[in-house]
């Protein structure tokens, strides 16, 4: 019998990181910030039907970047905890905080257990009785949860679309604000985004039972 | 809590009843005593839903009744389903509340899974599932017979179906009534309906069928001035779900009551009570042509 070779931890996990880093920087990147009446999230999404962003629960929105079929496994997972949880407890009990640990949790277990790791990163994103009270967090295809304030940017060129939103965010935006900041942070010299080429939607504090809105494309062109 | 995840063969999809006996919840009782065990468990009664043109009206009393004593004065027997469709229970009050919740959860959960809203007909079929999974509980006399009503996005118009006990659900075309006093709100409903009333007459209507069958049923609770608990009322449009406004209903139950405390139903020369009967011959005679006065004044 052949013994297999040695290889380190290290090299085992920085193999499956870069692995799952390059099946994200594959797909389209998304930006998530909180604005005056809630959390708006900007997706750079081609396709009607296929989304990146949904709804979870009644403050709850999920967006996710990298495979699809993996983040969208991920986002019905959620869906079932979080009604369940309802179901169980009450419709009050059900935060973005527990369902973020949750998320970590399991892509954790799978970013060291499994021979491949999930391709994708995703966002838990919840919508508070002040503004104060909003939530963004944001978790990598390790486990890794930042619990972000201003505004997230997922995807592979995170980087670069960071340092924009980092300079055109504002405090209070109002949404087609918003939508202008992030299309400018998406949209690259060689690659104008149009409004045909993004998916929106937002979580409103006014909204009286479920926050959670899709913006049709319409609006969308009436705000741009 | 741990992420509910399922291998391929074993996905519950989008149904949540399903994805509950999953996770090892138990949503039905399957295994009880005698019957005489449940005869004190509280009952809601009568409930009632009209189509009218906009769409449909939902209404139901507030009382809970326990063997011969009531139980709860101010319990919603109408609940919105969805922001298109709406519920109404009547039956055992526990395993009825459970009902709702659970077919609440199931629309909102298959529509969050699967991206789109379940039809008219899928929800009504829904419901009957859930019925129909009662059906044990129900032969234990903890029946639950729900009214289910919405407004048709496809064919934009109301829709009303109603079930029996085993889940069997049939549409309606006009209006539908269940619970103890289901027979006397039909009668009035009956004899008040027209085709395409407004929202106005059919509230009215609605109204006045729960009013009567107060009071011939003794488990339906009629409108309660003094604490000032009405029935409840939810219409359902091309604009979705809407609970009617308490003042508007109390308004309308203070004018019902007004027309019926009106009518002098007793028969002339009856007296008022036994004590004045000997001198009451001359008084009612005199009396007699005022209130025919009244009455050609009005």
């Amino acid at each position: 019998m052949s013994v297999p070779y040695y290889v380190s931890p290290e090299q085992v996990l920085q193999d499956r990181a870069d692995y799952a880093r390059k099946g994200i920087s594959r797909g389209k990147s998304l930006v998530a910030m909180t604005f005056k009446s809630g959390v708006l999230v900007v997706a750079e999404n081609p396709s009607k039907s296929l989304h990146k962003v949904s709804e979870i629960y009644d403050k709850i929105a999920f967006a996710g970047v990298g495979k699809y079929n993996e983040y969208d496994q991920l986002r019905v997972a959620g869906v079932r905890h979080a009604d369940t949880k309802g179901y169980t407890y009450s419709r009050s009990d059900v935060d973005a905080r527990s369902l973020a640990n949750v998320y970590a949790n399991y892509l954790g277990s799978v970013f060291v257990h499994e021979m491949k790791p999930l391709e994708v990163e995703i966002l838990v994103a919840e919508v508070g009785e002040s503004p104060e009270d909003d939530a963004m967090f944001h978790i990598l295809y390790d486990g890794t949860v930042m619990d972000e304030e201003k505004f997230s940017v997922l995807g592979g060129d995170a980087d670069s679309i960071w340092e924009k939103m980092d300079q055109a965010w504002k405090q209070a935006m109002s949404i087609a604000e918003g939508v202008k900041v992030a299309l400018k942070a998406l949209s690259t010299s060689e690659r104008e985004l149009k409004a045909a080429d993004l998916e929106v939607a937002v979580l409103e504090r006014e909204s009286t039972f479920r926050a959670f809105r899709r913006i049709s494309h319409d609006e969308l062109v009436k705000m741009l | 809590m741990t992420l509910p995840l399922f291998p391929i063969d074993q996905d519950p999809g989008p149904n949540f009843s399903l994805l509950l006996e999953k996770a090892g919840f138990k949503t039905s009782i399957t295994s009880t005593g005698s019957k005489d065990a449940f005869a004190d468990v509280p009952h809601g009664t009568t409930v009632v839903a009209i189509l009218y043109s906009d769409g449909v009206v939902m209404a139901g009393d507030r009382r809970a009744t326990a063997g011969y004593s009531i139980s709860h004065r101010r319990v919603e027997k109408v609940h919105p389903a969805d922001s298109f469709s709406g519920v109404a229970i009547s039956g055992a009050a526990g395993p009825a509340m459970e009902l709702v919740r659970l077919f609440q959860t199931q629309l909102q959960h298959y529509e969050k899974v699967e991206g789109s809203k379940l039809s008219l007909e899928g929800k009504a079929n829904q419901l009957s599932n859930l019925v129909k999974s009662n059906l044990y509980m129900a032969m234990q006399g903890l029946a639950v017979v729900p009214l289910f009503a919405g407004y048709d996005l496809a064919l934009q118009r109301g829709r009303i179906y109603t079930y029996d006990i085993t889940g069997g659900f049939y549409e309606e075309i006009d209006y539908q009534t269940t619970g103890s006093g289901g027979r006397d709100a039909r009668t009035t409903i009956k004899l008040g309906y027209r085709p395409e009333m407004d929202r106005s007459n059919v509230i009215d209507l609605a109204i006045r069928a729960l009013f009567e069958a107060a009071d011939e049923d003794s488990a339906t609770g009629g409108p309660d001035i003094a604490r000032r608990i009405y029935p409840t009322l939810a219409t359902i449009t091309k604009d979705g779900y809407e609970a009617v406004d308490e003042a508007e209903i109390a308004d309308r139950f203070e004018s019902i009551v007004a027309q019926v405390s009106n009518l002098d139903l007793r028969p002339s020369g009856t007296p008022r009570s036994s004590k004045t009967q000997s001198v009451s011959k001359k008084q009612t005679t005199k009396s007699l042509p005022k209130a025919r006065k009244s009455t050609s004044e009005d």
